[in-house]
């Protein structure tokens, strides 16, 4: 095809006043009712280049359910769609720079070709002092796929473990979010 | 499972740099690391779906969510939304938030010494309809001074937030008022690389939606990535 394209329309910051347009009662907590799964806590502080918290910005979430399944009509993989949990969630950083989401752990789900990708969350940072979203993953530690992960593959072997939560309770995952710096979390061109 | 259809990448005249320093919350804030390329998968071609539960009309009418009537120039923002390939985007939701015709915003932290509206919160959410429409009902917003430089004031916008048929398509954007003198003095919207792009955030006038002796009408269509096959003809 060689339609001519419209132009996209261009991203601007969400800047600093989104928190009585975008939060919503309930926004951090992906499950209703009787979700399939293990149910978690994923949660984490974002920094900035000076290394100080970020109050400001707000995280989205995205990720299939327990069973490895995404609610959306693009996924046909014969896996049960689950009423009680629909997979996408908002949070914006408290004053310490800290979000906590309440979900239950994804299932492995499909890659390119025959591979398959370790159970992870689809994330995106919105933030005052960013023109555009940045793209990144959360995974878990405690999944022996993550060796075999194509994405994780994509990424130099030290800073993999940007991508990667630490289980700091028996349901509890936390991964921090370097905008910038040491220690800098990998960002996703897509 | 067969592979996935993506998305076109980015336009880079179009999107901005993470790194703009003339605007300067975004020294600290952008990443010094290259970006990694991500192939898209199924984890970013599929993405939350809206049904209409949530959305009530008075969402969509933001001089309509007090008991008297905002201070301001009434308005009707409406447009589409549309992929690059000029296919209408469905069932999407569409958020916005906007100060008040003071150019002073509900928000706690905003500082601007201009009145608060009584009668005017600044938020609604629409979602469009099967041709990709959508409209809402608010007033015009008013510049604002902000401290990222000497003098500094934002031109007059509407936030907007957009939810397109995947999540990669997720969009964060703001729309301007056509003529305004404060773009040339704007980094948020100088941080767009071609001039030709940056108008694309800009509203034009329209008289066929202004309602006599009502509102005057806005037009603002927006346009998310495509991708050159659907699922359906692949
Ligand atoms: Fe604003």
């Amino acid at each position: 095809m060689s339609k001519t394209r419209l132009g996209q329309t261009p991203s601007q910051t969400v800047g600093p006043f989104f928190h009585f347009g975008l939060p919503y009662e309930g926004d951090s907590n992906l499950i209703s009712g009787d979700a399939q799964g293990q149910r978690i806590v994923v949660e984490g502080k974002v920094t900035d280049g000076a290394g100080e918290p970020v109050p400001d910005v707000m995280i989205e979430i995205w990720q299939a359910n327990a069973a490895g399944k995404y609610d959306h009509p693009e996924d046909t993989q014969d896996k049960p769609i689950d009423e009680g949990f629909h997979g996408f969630g908002r949070c914006a950083t408290d004053k310490e720079g800290i979000f906590r989401f309440h979900t239950v752990k994804p299932g492995a789900v499909p890659g390119q070709g025959n591979s398959l990708q370790a159970p992870h969350l689809v994330t995106f940072v919105f933030g005052r002092g960013m023109l555009k979203q940045l793209l990144t993953r959360i995974y878990f530690e405690d999944e022996a796929h993550n060796a075999n992960d194509p994405v994780l593959g994509l990424i130099p072997e030290a800073r993999r473990g940007t991508l990667i939560a630490r289980k700091t309770n028996s349901a509890t995952y936390t991964m921090n979010i370097v905008l910038q710096g040491e220690g800098e979390t990998v960002f996703f061109e897509y | 499972m067969a592979d996935v259809i993506p998305y076109n990448r980015e336009e880079k005249s179009a999107q901005p740099p993470s790194l703009y320093p003339p605007y300067n919350s975004t020294v600290l804030r952008a990443p010094k690391q290259p970006l990694v390329i991500l192939p898209h998968t199924l984890s970013e071609v599929t993405g939350p779906v809206y049904g209409h539960g949530k959305v009530l009309p008075v969402d969509a009418d933001l001089t309509k969510q007090h008991a008297g009537e905002p201070l301001g120039e009434r308005i009707i923002v409406s447009g589409r939304l549309l992929d690059e390939n000029g296919r209408a985007v469905p069932n999407a939701l569409v958020e916005v938030w906007q100060c008040n015709a003071a150019g002073r915003y509900i928000h706690a932290r905003d500082q601007h010494p201009a009145p608060l509206d009584p009668n005017f919160s600044g938020a609604g959410r629409v979602v469009t309809d099967a041709q990709g429409n959508y409209k809402f009902t608010t007033i015009k917003p008013g510049a604002y001074p902000w401290r990222n430089h000497p003098n500094a004031w934002r031109p007059a916008h509407i936030h907007f937030s957009l939810f397109g048929p995947s999540f990669i398509n997720r969009l964060v954007t703001q729309m301007y008022f056509p003529g305004d003198p404060l773009f040339a003095f704007d980094p948020i919207y100088q941080g767009i690389p071609d001039v030709k792009a940056r108008e694309r955030m800009v509203s034009r006038f329209d008289m066929d939606s202004t309602i006599p002796e009502w509102a005057l009408g806005y037009k603002f269509d927006i346009v998310l990535r495509g991708r050159d096959a659907t699922p359906m003809e692949h």
